[in-house]
């Protein structure tokens, strides 16, 4: 209907997801047509009773009146029990697309490259995912239940109209175009406005989500005034655009009833005339009854195929932003005799290996490296100099810009994401506990590890103790802002992660900055032996943990700037052994 | 939901005039099967062609009028909708940001959000439509059982009967719902917190290559809203139909009552004709009023989880004293903590006290009480029992912002805000000119990241602080802390994401402010805190020592471990 500024391809992505539910579309069609037709016989029905009372006073034939009328009250629950189907199925439908477009959308969030994970604001995707489905769902149901039914109806009655009546037909069919003219120009007038108010809405649920989202630190700097002051702004500017956009939508229906009062006073005007002047030959009072009832049935589906497409306005817009996420590029897809790496050795080149976030800062510059099974990779710097950026790397969360990186000989980009992931344990210095039990959240990379495995797992990094102090063990249910862990036990539910799947590489990134250094010590044991006969990429600011790496890298500002043993770099007298001297200073002030 | 109303309070003119003039719209539209009646028992039966064609005049007068009204309906009903939904946003903002602690930790985050943004929307338009066609529709339903009255009394009878019939089916199917679309919200909410998790946890997800169970978990919980979603409409979708049903039977229970009557001479054909429209006019009514109760019982259904919010009440309010004497001390005595939940106390009975420019350090190992215990400095938590006090006065008398003012705060984990950076330095000391929050942040070791930033302190850090890495955000959130200048200094570990170098600076710049605060440093490395004046050493919730780091290694067992274990990795 209104293209004015949706794109088509909007609307051929809805028609795609509908596409699967064709035989159900094609019975609520079926349905509502059977309906409609029905609905549109008891008028007439109705209108043969009205004329039997105009031979009036004692000279009524009660019994076929009474035929009449057993007949409207049948056909009345036929048609209630056929709309009732038709609603489940229109149900079905909508919710159902509603679904797949979930689905689809959390699919394409689990495949998006890190890129746009890290630069956009996750309240902004959320609200794609879910508010601007929800509005989508809303529009599509309205779209179902009453735009097909109200072009029907508006088609069978103009049918219906003809056969009692050429000249009233003709009447409604010229008025017509009036009512159509003006919903499809205040439709084209909404469209912006309701783009506006949307765009405004991700803007507010941004804001709601970083201040009621960190509301712990809002509170500590008294910053709450602040806070509501910045909502308000933002909640005034929405409420100018609501406003506009709810007022100038919502007058669709009141224009097009007016439209359809005019037309009943014209049909009622052109049926009374026609009564009068052809002596009820060609219309009867019944008839003209059945006339006026269409004249109001006629008005209901243009008030709401109007409001429907107000409606559809918002929810194409919303549509649309949720299949800009879905439609996003995924991260470069696999070729198809992807390697899945099976048996690790662990042997990792770096050859010539240039990357930067954007184009005019540049990161790391040719970078070689070659690293052979077993070997422990310390990665030391100063604080912000790219020691993530190299694990972002060889976890494949962003791609090389220049040269390649390979796993025992095989380019990492040649090998299934999936298999090279798993090669890895990875643990974070940001810790991520979903919100599961313990158990679910130490078996994430292992869903079907026994009972007996997890513990052990969570014995050998120390999470044990704690877990079974919590209320409910390991089923106790957990989450990111739960108080039940300090940050350091969420670091140790992190780590018995890696426990359970011992993978063959590890990549341990600050990964017990925020444990205490009796437990860190047993876990480093841990550690140690897990990292036998593995490769490990180790990044940490406690240079003892350091020192006994194969080899070590110490970045500044994006770029490897020296590389050896502990020993070699020492006796260099470089950063590194600047570095190791200011611990020492450290030490001293005791 | 109703409780919420009282957010109305200043659009009370909107509210009024809006469903008044949709009423006199109404009460036109009533005037019509009148005039059509008046049409065939006079004007057709005298094939009277002027009086048809003046009573047909009436009928486009009368839908003239009635746009005029429903255009002003329609903006009143609009701008107190907007307005009660904008106002309500705005206090529930504003009451989310007065919850302790405590009930962030047991409500959580996303349910927050879903209520201040997509419950609030529903409630929204269903206010609008309320005031729009809730009051319209039932006069329409009453007036035309009225307007039957005055035409025949017996036929009216039957409008009698179907009416309450008819609201018993309505509200029936209304009160059945409400309860099933709560469901449907709170599978909506859960949702909502995979996806978030899915945002936030990206790079566990697929370290460990878990994007595929993820899928599945998401689908199970898309197929439990389905189903909800479903199973409600299942129930919602008799509405019209029973509706439909029952007005057709009423029309022909109707006729056939006009036919006897006619047939007996006490009713026209015209009449009949009016009556049948009247019952017609309701059912064209009750299902606008039908879809309309859909949306409004999922309105009362979003309005009432919001009115749940407003229903929590912070658990700490906040005592009258507006400033203590400003020395900064700090004394806990025998204070216990239990958090919410929990069955066993996460400090238990702590005694200490720390004069102005004291440097306390507090140690222990994970899960031990670090946290917990600076927490009880700013009141973030109540003491289940003994007391926390800040310049001699106990922290509940004083007022929140008071005490907050005397703090300095550097949380665990490093979170920055959207806006510039002087925006975000500015959140310890609105005021703070420039110079002040470079000092602030050069104090932070951070004036080498601002000074690598394009715009210094005009850039714009994202929202999270995307743009920064972890150290650097750490640092920028130690200079917010600065920037305060405050009498109390508290560091929850906040050092741990900067390496020795950047540490040992800081702390020696820590020594040299002037306006000399009380600084709590929470720290696992003994090395950034032995040169506390008083090092308190916790276990499992227990003070087990306290005192210099020397005493401290001869008296504490504990104190000796952590440090013996650092000392000798750390190799010096």
């Amino acid at each position: 209907m209104k293209k004015s500024k949706i794109k088509s391809s909007t609307i051929r992505q809805v028609l795609h997801y509908v596409r699967n539910y064709k035989l159900l579309l094609f019975l609520s069609i079926l349905f509502a047509t059977i309906t409609v037709a029905l609905t549109l016989y008891i008028p007439i029905i109705v209108g043969q009773a009205i004329d039997l009372l105009a031979n009036g006073q004692g000279n009524i034939d009660l019994d076929k009146v009474l035929f009449l009328l057993g007949n409207i009250a049948i056909i009345a629950v036929i048609i209630a029990l056929l709309q009732w189907i038709m609603n489940n199925i229109n149900n079905k439908i909508t919710y159902n697309v509603v679904r797949d477009v979930r689905n689809d959308a959390f699919e394409k969030i689990e495949r998006l490259p890190l890129k746009y994970i890290d630069s956009h604001s996750h309240g902004e995707i959320v609200s794609k995912v879910i508010a601007d489905v929800d509005q989508f769902a809303d529009g599509l149901l309205m779209g179902f239940t009453q735009l097909f039914t109200g072009v029907v109806t508006i088609l069978g009655t103009i049918v219906f109209l003809i056969l009692i009546n050429f000249k009233i037909a003709l009447v409604v069919v010229l008025l017509t175009p009036l009512s159509l003219f003006i919903a499809n120009f205040i439709a084209k007038k909404t469209y912006s406005m309701f783009h506006k108010q949307s765009s405004v809405r991700a803007e507010q649920t941004a804001i709601i989500d970083e201040m009621v989202g960190n509301l712990k630190v809002v509170k500590a700097f008294s910053h709450e005034d602040e806070a509501i002051e910045k909502f308000d702004i933002v909640n005034e500017k929405l409420q100018k655009c609501s406003v506009k956009a709810i007022f100038f939508s919502s007058l669709v229906n009141p224009t097009t009833r007016f439209v359809n009062a005019l037309v009943y006073a014209s049909v009622a005007l052109v049926g009374a005339f026609t009564v009068i002047g052809s002596g009820e030959v060609a219309l009867t009072i019944g008839a003209l009854s059945s006339v006026l009832s269409y004249a109001t049935q006629y008005a209901k589906p243009f008030n709401e195929i109007s409001g429907v497409v107000s409606e559809l306005q918002n929810a194409l817009a919303c549509a649309e932003r949720t299949f800009a996420l879905i439609n996003e590029e995924a991260e470069v897809a696999e070729p198809s005799d992807a390697i899945a790496l099976s048996n690790v050795e662990g042997r990792v080149t770096l050859d010539d290996v240039s990357f930067s976030y954007n184009e005019n800062q540049r990161l790391i510059e040719n970078l070689c490296l070659d690293i052979s099974k077993g070997q422990r990779i310390a990665i030391v710097g100063p604080t912000g100099c790219g020691k993530t950026t190299l694990i972002n790397l060889l976890m494949r969360f962003y791609d090389v810009k220049g040269g390649s990186i390979s796993v025992d000989g095989n380019d990492i980009r040649k090998i299934t994401r999936a298999s090279l992931r798993e090669s890895y344990g990875m643990v974070l210095q940001e810790t991520w506990i979903r919100n599961a039990s313990i158990r679910d959240n130490i078996a994430i990379g292992k869903p079907d590890a026994t009972d007996e495995e997890i513990i052990e797992a969570s014995k050998r990094s120390h999470a044990h103790s704690f877990v079974k102090r919590l209320p409910n063990g390991y089923d106790t249910i957990v989450s990111e802002d739960s108080s039940l862990l300090s940050q350091g036990q969420k670091q140790l539910l992190c780590i018995a992660r890696i426990m359970l799947c011992l993978p063959p590489m590890l990549i341990l990134d600050e990964a017990t900055s925020s444990i205490d250094t009796r437990t860190e010590i047993k876990i480093q044991d841990a550690f140690a032996q897990m990292m036998k006969g593995r490769t490990s990429f180790i990044v940490a600011h406690r240079l003892s943990t350091i020192r006994e790496a194969d080899l070590i890298l110490v970045m500044n500002a994006g770029k490897i700037i020296e590389q050896g043993t502990h020993d070699e770099l020492l006796a260099k007298g470089g950063f590194y052994h600047s570095l190791y001297n200011s611990q020492f200073e450290g030490q001293e002030e005791n | 939901m109703f409780k919420l109303l009282k957010h109305m309070k200043g659009y009370t003119k909107e509210c009024i005039i809006s469903p008044t003039f949709k009423l006199l719209e109404a009460c036109f539209e009533l005037f019509v099967p009148l005039v059509v009646a008046r049409i065939v028992d006079i004007g057709i039966a005298n094939a009277d062609k002027g009086y048809v064609t003046r009573q047909c005049l009436i009928l486009v007068a009368l839908a003239v009028v009635g746009l005029c009204c429903t255009l002003l309906a329609q903006y009143y009903a609009a701008k107190a909708a907007v307005g009660f939904s904008t106002k309500v946003k705005h206090s529930l903002f504003s009451h989310i940001q007065s919850l302790s602690y405590t009930e962030i930790d047991t409500l959580g985050t996303p349910t927050l959000i879903t209520r201040m943004t997509s419950d609030m929307n529903q409630v929204q338009s269903g206010v609008n439509l309320t005031l729009r066609l809730f009051m319209r529709s039932p006069f329409i339903v009453f007036g035309a059982m009225i307007m039957a009255f005055t035409i025949d009394t017996k036929s009216a009878l039957v409008f009698a009967v179907a009416i309450p019939v008819l609201a018993l089916v309505v509200f029936g199917i209304m009160w059945a719902t409400i309860p099933l679309y709560k469901r449907v919200q709170s599978k909506l909410d859960r949702v909502l917190g995979i996806t978030r998790e899915n945002l936030t946890g990206a790079r566990v997800i697929r370290a460990f290559a878990n994007e595929e169970n993820e899928e599945q978990d998401f689908k199970v919980a898309t197929r439990e809203l389905n189903l909800a979603q479903k199973f409600v409409g299942k129930i919602s979708a008799i509405m019209n139909p029973a509706t439909y049903a029952i007005v057709n039977i009423a029309i022909a229970v109707l006729i056939w009552n006009g036919a006897i009557r006619v047939d007996s001479g006490s009713l026209t054909q015209g009449q009949v004709i009016a009556l049948y429209n009247y019952m017609s006019q309701i059912l064209v009514e009750l299902i606008k009023l039908a879809n309309l109760i859909v949306t409004i019982t999922k309105a009362v259904a979003c309005g009432n989880r919001v009115q749940g919010v407003f229903e929590i009440k912070p658990s700490i309010d906040s005592g009258k004293i507006c400033a203590g004497n400003g020395e900064g001390a700090v004394e806990f005595k025998s204070a216990s903590l239990r958090y919410a939940n929990a069955s066993e106390n996460s400090l238990d009975k702590v005694n200490f006290s720390a004069k102005r420019g004291e440097t306390i350090g507090i140690i222990g190992g994970t899960g031990s009480g670090k946290t917990s215990l600076v927490n009880l400095i700013p009141r973030f938590y109540d003491v289940c029992e003994g007391e926390v006090l800040v310049d001699g006065i106990n922290v509940k008398d004083y007022s929140s912002e008071a005490l907050l003012e005397k703090i300095g705060i550097v949380p665990q984990r490093a979170v920055l805000f959207a806006g510039s950076i002087r925006d975000n330095m500015r959140w310890g000391n609105e005021n703070a000119t420039d110079d002040e929050i470079i000092e602030a942040i050069s104090l932070a070791q951070a004036k080498d990241v601002l000074d690598g930033k394009e715009g210094g302190l005009d850039f714009v850090i994202e929202q999270g602080g995307r743009n920064l890495s972890g150290g650097q955000r750490q640092r920028f959130t130690i200079a917010r802390a600065l920037v305060k200048k405050p009498e109390i200094l508290i560091f929850d570990d906040s050092s741990s994401a900067l390496d020795f170098a950047t540490d040992a600076r800081l702390r020696a710049s820590l020594k040299s402010l002037d306006y000399n605060p009380t600084v709590f440093i929470v720290s696992q490395r003994t090395a950034s805190i032995a040169g506390a004046d008083k090092i308190i050493v916790l276990d499992d919730g227990e003070v087990v020592g306290i005192g210099t780091h020397n005493e401290l290694l001869n008296t504490c067992v504990v104190y000796s471990e952590i440090y013996s274990s650092q000392f000798k990795k750390e190799g010096v």
